[in-house]
């Protein structure tokens, strides 16, 4: 039963890094928290009919600690964005983030006094999600351009850790 | 109990010449002085016929550059008598600082959060109210976004984050 009859004791020889990274975007957890209406079509990718788990990312961490991937799901007002880089600072390296929809990208419809006119302002952002909001499927598009990205990482050689400066600190 | 009764009964109490009433799309509404605020709205409670047990809510509107510059509007409804009723008042910045009014938390303690967020909104002081903080905008903002005068974009002083802010007064 399983990959274990197949390999009958024999060695498998493989790119370090490239098994590196495949650990890594094969069970990305995500950062359970919505801030705006994205988070809806967030949670609906997480559910059965879009079902994340067929990509290794069904646990939704509540805690910061356990989670790989911050995915900004809606308006970031200027009243929440401590608290939003305050989780972000205590996720554990290395960590992704996807700005998801028009909100998290530019400000979208709301250019105004009140809202962080894109998350990229105070978050290194990876991957960009445009909509209004994103269905599900432009979600799960941005999460498959993340696993691509990841793979193509120098993560033992160059590790992205400490590298990445954050806006304003 | 209609708009001629609620007239008569508040002419009666306040005297002819101290209400303005005026009637627009078939509402009627009063125009009182701020002084007075307090005394008509537990006035408006307290009778037996008028019963306004339940206040909707609590605006501001600005009226800059006129003079007085702030027209705060409390919207009330009898639910004894199925009847709504609308009461404003003109007040205006004082050269020692913010326009102030007294606080009908008094009277009706739903106008806590309504009037802690006229007060930031637009600036004003909202005498003798249990909790003056701030109810939405972030504590540090001296800011009040909704007067006419303020940029949509917002300032220097409305920055996305606390540590951001340059002018402290």
């Amino acid at each position: 039963m399983g990959i274990e009859n197949h390999l009958d004791n024999t060695v498998h020889v493989t790119n370090l890094e490239w098994f590196v990274n495949w650990a890594r975007k094969s069970s990305m957890w995500p950062l359970g928290f919505g801030l705006a209406c994205c988070a809806l079509e967030m949670i609906a990718t997480f559910v059965s009919r879009y079902d994340l788990a067929r990509f290794g990312m069904e646990v939704a961490r509540p805690s910061p600690r356990h989670a790989d991937l911050m995915i900004v799901s809606g308006t970031a007002s200027k009243k929440m964005l401590p608290a939003v880089l305050r989780i972000y600072e205590q996720m554990a390296e290395p960590k992704w983030v996807v700005a998801m929809g028009a909100c998290a990208c530019s400000g979208g419809i709301y250019k105004n006094y009140a809202v962080v006119q894109g998350i990229d302002r105070h978050l290194p952002v990876d991957v960009y999600i445009p909509g209004c909001p994103p269905r599900p499927e432009a979600l799960l598009d941005g999460i498959l351009q993340l696993h691509a990205k990841v793979m193509k990482e120098q993560s033992i050689r160059n590790p992205r850790v400490g590298k990445i400066k954050v806006a304003g600190r | 109990m209609n708009d001629d009764r609620i007239r008569a009964k508040l002419s009666e109490k306040f005297g002819p010449d101290t209400l303005q009433f005026q009637t627009v799309f078939d509402q009627m509404s009063v125009c009182v002085p701020p002084e007075l605020i307090l005394d008509i709205c537990f006035f408006l409670r307290d009778d037996p016929e008028l019963q306004f047990d339940f206040l909707s809510f609590v605006g501001a509107v600005d009226y800059y550059p006129s003079s007085p510059r702030f027209e705060l509007v409390y919207q009330l409804y009898s639910l004894p008598n199925v009847k709504r009723f609308r009461l404003k008042t003109k007040i205006d910045e004082t050269d020692e600082g913010q326009a102030s009014i007294e606080s009908v938390c008094k009277v009706w303690p739903t106008a806590d959060w309504h009037e802690r967020e006229t007060a930031e909104m637009f600036g004003m002081v909202f005498v003798n109210h249990p909790d003056p903080r701030k109810l939405l905008l972030p504590d540090e903002w001296q800011e009040h976004p909704l007067r006419k005068d303020f940029p949509l974009l917002g300032t220097e002083d409305t920055p996305d984050l606390p540590s951001q802010i340059k002018i402290l007064r």
